[in-house]
């Protein structure tokens, strides 16, 4: 056994007096492609977001890849890292959101390049490359020099997963990458998940997609309340549900 | 199929608006030409001369580096004020209360007159031993006087006129440079920044003409900008009213050539995000003015349609 990716422990967060996440206890495998579902609200994306901090926990521990998340531990006593320190952290953690969120004033090619060579410092010609190899894995060489907008919705997904592997991630986080798109978009964006999963990428997956969760995750947790309500396999989760509430959940979301 | 021949929609007001402004206009003309009093060939004696001319191009100069004073400054104290930091943002509400509550007009005296004030401005440890020291009227001339005066009071409007921008752009933005690593200042830069310039370049180019007038203010420091040029004149030759024509006839140019170059700095920041560039200006008066029987073309389809949505 590999040491695991994420480790989440008693994970708490409230906004306000809201408690949106309640103890979120959990393990993500390295290579392994983890479902989150559960019923709008239930703090699936704040969990996400908290995973490369961008929201701060209020109490129990998160790492990644064996090193916590936002804070230092020293002497027995948690350290808020400096922003440099997260910055550096969420390089190594790719995040693709429901809105997409790609940059409009920069062509597709210009999105992918961005941050390897802003933030990693790498060269420009090697960038380049790679950005054209990424762009070409999702199937859209010929969209290089297009702006965001003269996109589609599927097609502006597919540059954003590139993007964000544009810097070599060891995990990935997407939030509902499907939710915002047409039926039939839907599609192209799964299928260049699958096959990120087939290669090998840890990746955890916030979605409404059970038949993506049954083929291609490795695990499922059903999350309710700010709460872990179930996990397994997901095909026993998804045949075979324990709880009442999980049930009602599935029985709305599927088929 | 036979394509529809359709008669294009008429419009006659037009027409008869246009026929009575222009009527209008003439009556208007001939009155500024056909009174002597308006003295045009003084007009037209002075239009050029020398002094005009570099009053002219001190106005100009100066409106620039006030500009890019008051933008540089302003973009620094819009980023101040919504950093996550209380006491930055504390110092830029600061600023900007005290800039934008005072007149400009007495900002420029204040500065003018700072000598009266502190008679030498030096370098130094605090409360210590000093460096370097000078003469505050050696070092405080008119033009530095004005571009103080001018240049801080502009960052005050343009911070505001920039975090309104800054605000404009979509959270999801900052969100997705964060995730991909980049740190708070370089986001600012090369995402957050270029895409708030849509919105801060249409009331900038309002700022830089109201600038451009604004700078006869500095006449009052004796600063030989187009004001104070054209005043000198004329208090030699007592021809009041021509020299004020000559010195508004340039306001009038000066701010017309700086509206066509906004028009073109607003398109290039409207890349990406429009699907089809706007008109130029030129395109724009064609269609409204010559094209009198048809509406204007609408922009052409786009071919595949977003289902975010864009921006638009
Ligand atoms: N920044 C915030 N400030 C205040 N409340 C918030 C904030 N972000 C989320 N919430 C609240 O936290 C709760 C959980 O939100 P979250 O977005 O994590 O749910 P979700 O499971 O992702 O739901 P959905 O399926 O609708 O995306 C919601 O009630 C939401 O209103
Ligand atoms: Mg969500």
């Amino acid at each position: 056994m590999t040491a695991p990716m994420v480790t989440s422990e008693q994970v708490h967060k409230s906004f306000g007096h809201l408690q949106v996440l309640n103890g979120i206890e959990l393990e993500v495998a390295t290579g392994e492609v983890f479902c989150l579902v559960g019923p709008s609200g239930s703090g699936k994306s704040t969990f996400l977001r908290c995973i490369n901090h961008l929201e701060r926990i209020d109490a129990g521990r998160l790492s990644v890849d064996g090193e916590l998340i936002g804070y230092r531990e020293h002497g027995g006593k948690l350290y808020e890292l400096h922003e440099k320190d997260v910055a550096r952290k969420r390089q190594e953690i790719g995040m693709v959101f429901q809105s997409f969120n790609l940059f409009p004033h920069m062509t597709a090619l210009a999105n992918i390049m961005e941050a390897p060579i802003r933030v990693k410092r790498e060269s420009a010609a090697v960038v380049r490359e790679r950005a054209e190899r990424l762009l070409d894995r999702v199937g859209l060489s010929h969209k290089a020099d297009v702006y965001p907008n003269r996109l589609s919705g599927g097609q502006q997904q597919r540059v954003a997963i590139a993007r964000a592997l544009a810097m070599e991630p060891k995990l990935m986080l997407f939030d509902e990458p499907t939710s915002a798109l047409d039926p039939e978009l839907v599609g192209e964006v799964l299928d260049v998940m699958r096959q990120l999963a087939d290669d090998g990428m840890t990746m955890i997956v916030v979605t409404h997609e059970m038949g993506f969760a049954r083929e291609v995750g490795d695990n499922l947790v059903f999350m309710d309340g700010g709460v872990i309500i179930e996990s397994g396999h997901p095909r026993d989760v998804l045949a075979n549900p324990q709880h009442e509430r999980t049930r009602a959940f599935l029985s709305k979301v599927l088929m | 199929m036979k394509p529809i021949k359709a008669v294009p929609l008429r419009h006659p007001g037009r027409w008869l608006t246009v026929a009575v402004i222009l009527v209008l206009a003439a009556m208007f003309a001939n009155a500024l030409v056909s009174n002597p009093l308006f003295q045009w060939d003084v007009v037209g004696q002075y239009f050029t001369s020398e002094t005009i001319l570099k009053g002219v191009g001190q106005t100009l100069y100066l409106t620039f580096v006030a500009m890019a004073v008051g933008i540089v400054l302003g973009v620094i104290l819009a980023v101040m004020r919504l950093s996550p930091s209380p006491v930055l943002s504390t110092i830029s509400w600061a600023y900007i209360w005290f800039f934008r509550g005072t007149p400009v007009l007495v900002q420029l005296i204040f500065w003018f007159n700072l000598a009266a004030l502190f008679p030498e401005l030096s370098i130094g440890v605090p409360f210590g031993p000093t460096f370097f020291s000078v003469e505050t009227n050696a070092a405080i001339t008119p033009f530095i006087a004005a571009i103080l005066g001018l240049g801080l009071n502009e960052a005050a409007y343009m911070a505001e006129i920039s975090r309104a921008g800054i605000q404009s752009v979509n959270d999801g933005q900052v969100e997705a440079a964060h995730a991909l690593g980049m740190r708070r200042l370089l986001t600012m830069r090369r995402i957050i920044l270029p895409q708030a310039m849509r919105v801060i370049i249409p009331p900038a180019g309002n700022e830089t003409i109201g600038m451009l007038k604004t700078t006869s203010l500095v006449s009052i420091v004796t600063l030989p900008e187009l004001l104070y040029s054209a005043q000198s004149i004329y208090s030699r030759t007592f021809e009041t009213i021509p020299l004020l024509i000559v010195a508004s006839l340039w306001y009038l140019i000066m701010t017309s050539v700086l509206t066509v170059g906004q028009y073109y700095i607003e398109r290039h920041f409207g890349k990406g995000n429009a699907r089809t560039m706007p008109p130029t200006a030129w395109q724009r008066l064609r269609r409204n003015f010559f094209t009198f029987h048809s509406p204007p073309p609408e922009a052409p389809a786009p071919s595949v349609t977003s289902s975010s949505g864009g921006i638009r």
